[in-house]
């Protein structure tokens, strides 16, 4: 029986633990500084709505884990030492290990504005940057957001639920064209809008003043413009967490370096999720992948590996899914924010600008190679294969019908869709299959 | 928009308000006519009279006073009746001792008028009861008197019970009923002079209001998931406004069913609604039924206006608000006015747990052709609709589609949802008490069935009629009513149907064991966010299942959808698909590494 330490208790450490259990008879110790229990991180905006209380976000009951055997601790970690496998917590005590699993999170970026770090400026990733934001944020009426992606979105909708008016500054010149292709960006954009947020696109954060007792008061733009303001929300992004390894002699850049095993440059310490960057990453993947889903299936891989045998992490077809405001997102496969030489697109939107569905695809073999869908429903499972199986746009189209999961009795749209890829595509003539 | 709202909730508390005023705000005063219509029979009707000529003389203010000075007559006539009619303790030791012989004590009854004289009237009551309720005894010896003695106690305490309380004065069910209809036939004041107008003073005036709150909500913002603040709410999460509300529909529940008496003004008021209605005067279910209407009717328009983004939740409010105003509240008036047994087709035994009463199946069997067609479609819902609707739909069918209490919990409830419990505890406890009130009910059903074909009033030494009344007080007034509806501000609003309903626990069987319905959860999607499991009324912890990629199959899913509804990532959804692979296997879509199971 070998001791397991995972520090952290996100998606991915806890998973990690969870298949340990499953997989063996391991002692399995999880650390974490930020909450005694897991809870989904992806849920903290709705504790700031009121959509959901704390205790509603944690996936398992309190008595799940004496059950499970896997043991929780609430500590910070203060030291490594790979030599001795052995950890130092911030109280002092020290734990060995056999095997390490580091599952430690990001932080928000903060790119060295002046006045980043004053009293109400803050990113949101933790459970206490909730709490900070639930103090800084009481009985305002103004706040900025900058930084135009999910967390920045997700933000600027936690704000107006408390009808505190939001300025959102987007330094690109449309909402997250890095990932999203224009016309979904634009699309998103307006419902932005329709919500009274104050969309600043091509505006870039210079600094934020403070007021006399250390507290934001406004941000400058890179447009001279000066916004007065009581909260700043900085959500440019994260970064792996891992100040606390300088000294470890595990090998880092931006994240923690690990090979396809999830392995670390020292033995039987690995890390998975936001904060492992791949030495090699894989085709069409970035080095660091920062989403829920990944993070699960590195806690997966790696509860394999320390069990069972020595696994690569292997993905399959990308997936994610995003909600913007009332827009839910999906997308599978890939679509670039712009298409590459050998891609050809089609693009259908409904007439209300609410919901939308692309499909990429290579203009030679036809193959679909990527679907994102605004307002409707995909089925994973359906898309999954028809990815996998390279099935070509036309069959795609033909058969959508059946890659569909909205409710019940909800309005479909096959027929609109389909028919509109024949009048932009004269040479086309598909038909829709029940 | 926000001046119309308040304007709206403005005047529905002052519609409120009032309503809750004219409880307390007629007089009492009772007349010979009253008595005269309320008691026909000419002994009593004499012997209330007598008592109760104060209550003739002057008007009593308070309710409560009025109920109190009724009640105590009903006692001082009974106990009179007692005292006078009553076998006592001396003329027993004269039976004995007139009985003795030298093998024991024999009882004849032809003995009895030795003690009993026939000219006093008093003596000859004695007599004759002592002949009816103790002709068991005739004949027989005993060895030991203090058997004799209690035997003969025994007959005097039934005497005293049935006969004497039956016959010389009034029993329990004839003072309830005369409590509520004296009192409502006594009632003076501005309701009574005018109904009408209080109607609209409450009802119109409420709606009206309730109308200008909801409506504008149209305008806050575009259609999509408006869950914002639920949990920073004094109403929805057990604060002081949830309590209040909770405490007030409990104690709405225990009046309407338990003390009728003292809500005589609201009953009165909408006297002009029956009339219209059925020709006839309004009863504390009437009063029920239209308030019960007017809520799923009101929240319903909200719950559409709430889920506008969602046609399942806009179509399946709309089947709700229908069956509930045309199937439990107008039909059934109007087969009142056509002479026809009242009557409401969607409503299914067990939850129409006195479908089988002897009264309610000798209505039906006694009113000819519609009767037994209504007899035939009753058990044809439970034998064929349950399970033949419950295969291809789940048994959201009926609970989120067409039934009442679903009906309620769907509209006036829906802000309560979350309040329900998720833990494994709760789920064990929900088990546990919902079969047991389906075996409650079915082993009432057999009882009174038994007493039905048979005559006898009890089976295996209990008696069918009290076990009848012991189900509809604790479970069909207390734990449907009082506990089912009052505490939606502290436990979700389906504890009723989640822990309580028969009807519910039988289709939960089907939907469990043989069906096509189930949620499907999409492939690798969730993030375990916990809003399915949050509003699921249930109490399904709809989550443990969506984070492994299993299909979510409970007998207790009532299938509204709003798990669904409220996913971010669209990761639920209610399907009827072919039975094979309803179960599945919990698996995540996304990591080729190796088989993952999760």
């Amino acid at each position: 029986m070998k001791h397991i330490i995972i520090i952290g208790n996100g998606i991915s450490g806890i998973t990690a633990a969870r298949h340990i259990r499953k997989l063996s008879n391991h002692k399995i110790t999880v650390i974490s500084a930020e909450t005694d229990y897991f809870f989904s991180r992806t849920a903290l905006m709705y504790i700031y709505m009121g959509h959901m209380k704390f205790e509603n976000t944690k996936p398992y009951e309190d008595w799940f884990w004496k059950k499970n055997k896997i043991d929780l601790v609430r500590a910070f970690v203060s030291d490594i030492r790979t030599t001795d496998k052995e950890l130092v917590l911030d109280n002092g005590s020290k734990l060995n290990y056999d095997s390490l699993i580091l599952a430690v999170g990001s932080k928000p970026n903060k790119f060295g504005w002046p006045g980043q770090d004053l009293k109400g400026v803050q990113g949101l990733y933790s459970y206490q940057d909730l709490q900070s934001m639930e103090e800084y944020s009481a009985g305002i009426e103004k706040a900025v957001v900058v930084g135009g992606g999910l967390i920045g979105v997700e933000m600027a909708e936690m704000l107006l639920s408390r009808n505190i008016s939001v300025s959102f500054l987007v330094r690109e010149e449309s909402f997250w064209n890095v990932v999203l292709p224009k016309e979904e960006s634009q699309m998103i954009n307006r419902h932005v809008l329709e919500h009274h947020v104050d969309l600043r696109l091509s505006t870039e954060l210079k600094e934020i003043l403070p007021d006399e007792n250390g507290r934001a008061r406004s941000v400058v733009t890179n447009h001279g413009e000066e916004i007065p303001c009581q909260f700043v929300g900085l959500t440019a992004g994260v970064s792996p967490n891992i100040d606390f390894l300088k000294n470890s002699g595990i090998e880092t850049q931006r994240g923690i370096m690990v090979d396809r095993f999830l392995a670390t440059s020292e033995p039987d310490v690995y890390a998975i999720g936001d904060c492992a960057q791949f030495r090699e990453p894989l085709l069409n993947r970035r080095p660091i992948e920062q989403v829920w889903y990944t993070g699960r299936m590195m806690g997966e891989v790696v509860a394999h590996t320390i069990c069972k045998e020595k696994t690569a992490y292997k993905p399959g077809i990308w997936f994610n899914s995003a909600k913007f405001f009332d827009i839910e997102y999906q997308t599978y496969g890939h679509v670039w924010a712009t298409l590459k030489e050998n891609e050809s697109q089609f693009y259908w939107e409904h007439q209300d600008g609410k919901k939308c569905v692309k499909f990429v695809f290579d203009k030679e073999s036809r193959v679909l190679l990527g679907v994102n869908t605004f307002g409707i429903r995909l089925r994973h499972e359906v898309m999954d294969e028809w990815l996998r199986n390279k099935k070509t746009v036309e069959f795609v189209l033909q058969n959508l019908k059946k890659a569909n999961f909205d409710p019940e009795f909800f309005k479909r749209h096959e027929r609109e869709i389909v028919d509109s890829f024949n009048k932009q595509n004269s040479e086309a003539n598909l038909n829709l299959v029940n | 928009m926000k001046f119309i709202k308040t304007i709206g909730l403005l005047l529905f508390l002052v519609g409120f308000g009032i309503f809750n005023a004219t409880f307390f705000l007629a007089s009492y005063q009772l007349s010979e006519d009253i008595i005269n219509q309320q008691i026909p029979d000419d002994t009593k009707n004499a012997l209330f009279k007598a008592r109760a000529s104060g209550l003739l003389e002057e008007p009593v203010s308070s309710n409560f006073t009025f109920v109190n000075r009724i009640t105590t007559v009903f006692e001082e006539i009974n106990r009179e009746a007692l005292e006078n009619y009553a076998i006592n303790e001396s003329e027993i030791d004269q039976i004995i001792a007139g009985a003795q012989s030298d093998n024991g004590y024999n009882f004849q009854i032809k003995e009895l008028s030795k003690i009993y004289s026939e000219d006093d009237p008093i003596l000859q009551f004695k007599l004759k009861a002592f002949s009816d309720y103790g002709s068991w005894l005739d004949g027989r010896t005993f060895s030991d008197e203090g058997d004799f003695r209690s035997n003969l106690q025994n007959v005097a305490d039934n005497i005293k019970t049935y006969g004497i309380i039956n016959q010389k004065g009034f029993d329990k069910y004839t003072i309830k009923n005369l409590q509520y209809s004296l009192t409502k036939a006594a009632s003076n004041g501005p309701v009574s002079d005018n109904p009408a107008n209080f109607l609209w003073l409450t009802y119109i005036l409420c709606i009206v209001g309730a109308m200008m709150y909801i409506l504008p909500k149209i305008k806050d913002g575009p259609p999509g998931i408006k869950n914002n603040r639920i949990f920073h709410s004094a109403m929805k999460n057990v604060g002081w406004l949830g309590i209040l509300t909770g405490t007030y529909l409990i104690l709405f529940y225990i009046f309407l069913y338990f003390y009728p008496e003292y809500m005589t003004s609201w009953i009165i008021m909408v006297d002009p609604v029956s009339m219209f209605l059925k020709g006839s005067e309004a009863g504390r279910f009437f009063l029920y039924g239209f308030i019960y209407t007017l809520c799923i009717l009101v929240m319903g328009v909200r719950m559409l206006i709430k889920y506008r983004h969602s046609r399942y939740q806009m179509v399946r409010t709309a089947s709700v608000m229908f069956f509930q105003t045309a199937f439990a509240f107008l039909i059934p008036e109007i087969l009142l006015r056509l002479n026809q047994p009242y009557f409401d087709f969607k409503n299914i035994w067990p939850l129409d747990y006195d479908f089988f009463f002897d009264n309610e199946l000798s209505t039906l069997v006694n009113n000819g052709g519609l009767g037994v067609f209504m007899l035939v479609w009753g058990i044809a819902l439970v034998l064929v609709a349950v399970p033949v609707f419950v295969y291809f739909f789940g048994k959201r069918w009926y609970c989120s589609w067409v039934c009442g209490c679903g009906g309620l919990a769907e509209t006036l409830g829906d802000p309560y949802r979350q309040l329900s419990n998720k833990s494994l505890k709760a789920w064990r406890v929900e088990r546990v008490l919902i079969h047991s009130v389906l075996g409650f009910a079915v082993l009432m059903t057999i009882g009174v069935l038994y007493t039905y074909f048979t005559g006898a009033g009890s089976l295996l030494g209990v008696s069918t009629y009290k076990v009848r009344e012991v189900y509809g007080a604790w479970i069909g007034a207390g734990f449907a009513g009082v506990v089912g509806t009052g505490f939606y501000p502290f436990m979700g609003n389906r504890v009723w149907c989640r822990f309580g309903c028969p009807l519910a626990a039988y289709l939960g069987f089907v939907q469990r064991f043989k069906s096509r319905f189930r949620i499907t959860t999409n492939g690798g999607q969730c993030i375990s966010c916990g809003n399915c499991s949050t509003y699921c009324e249930m109490g399904i912890d709809v989550r443990w299942y969506a984070q492994r990629g299993q299909n979510i199959v409970r007998s207790s899913c009532v299938g509204c959808g709003v798990c669904s509804s409220v996913c971010p990532r669209g990761v639920l959804n209610l399907e009827n698909k072919d039975e094979k692979g309803r179960f599945g296997d919990p698996i995540l879509i996304g990591n080729d590494s190796f088989k993952v199971q999760s």
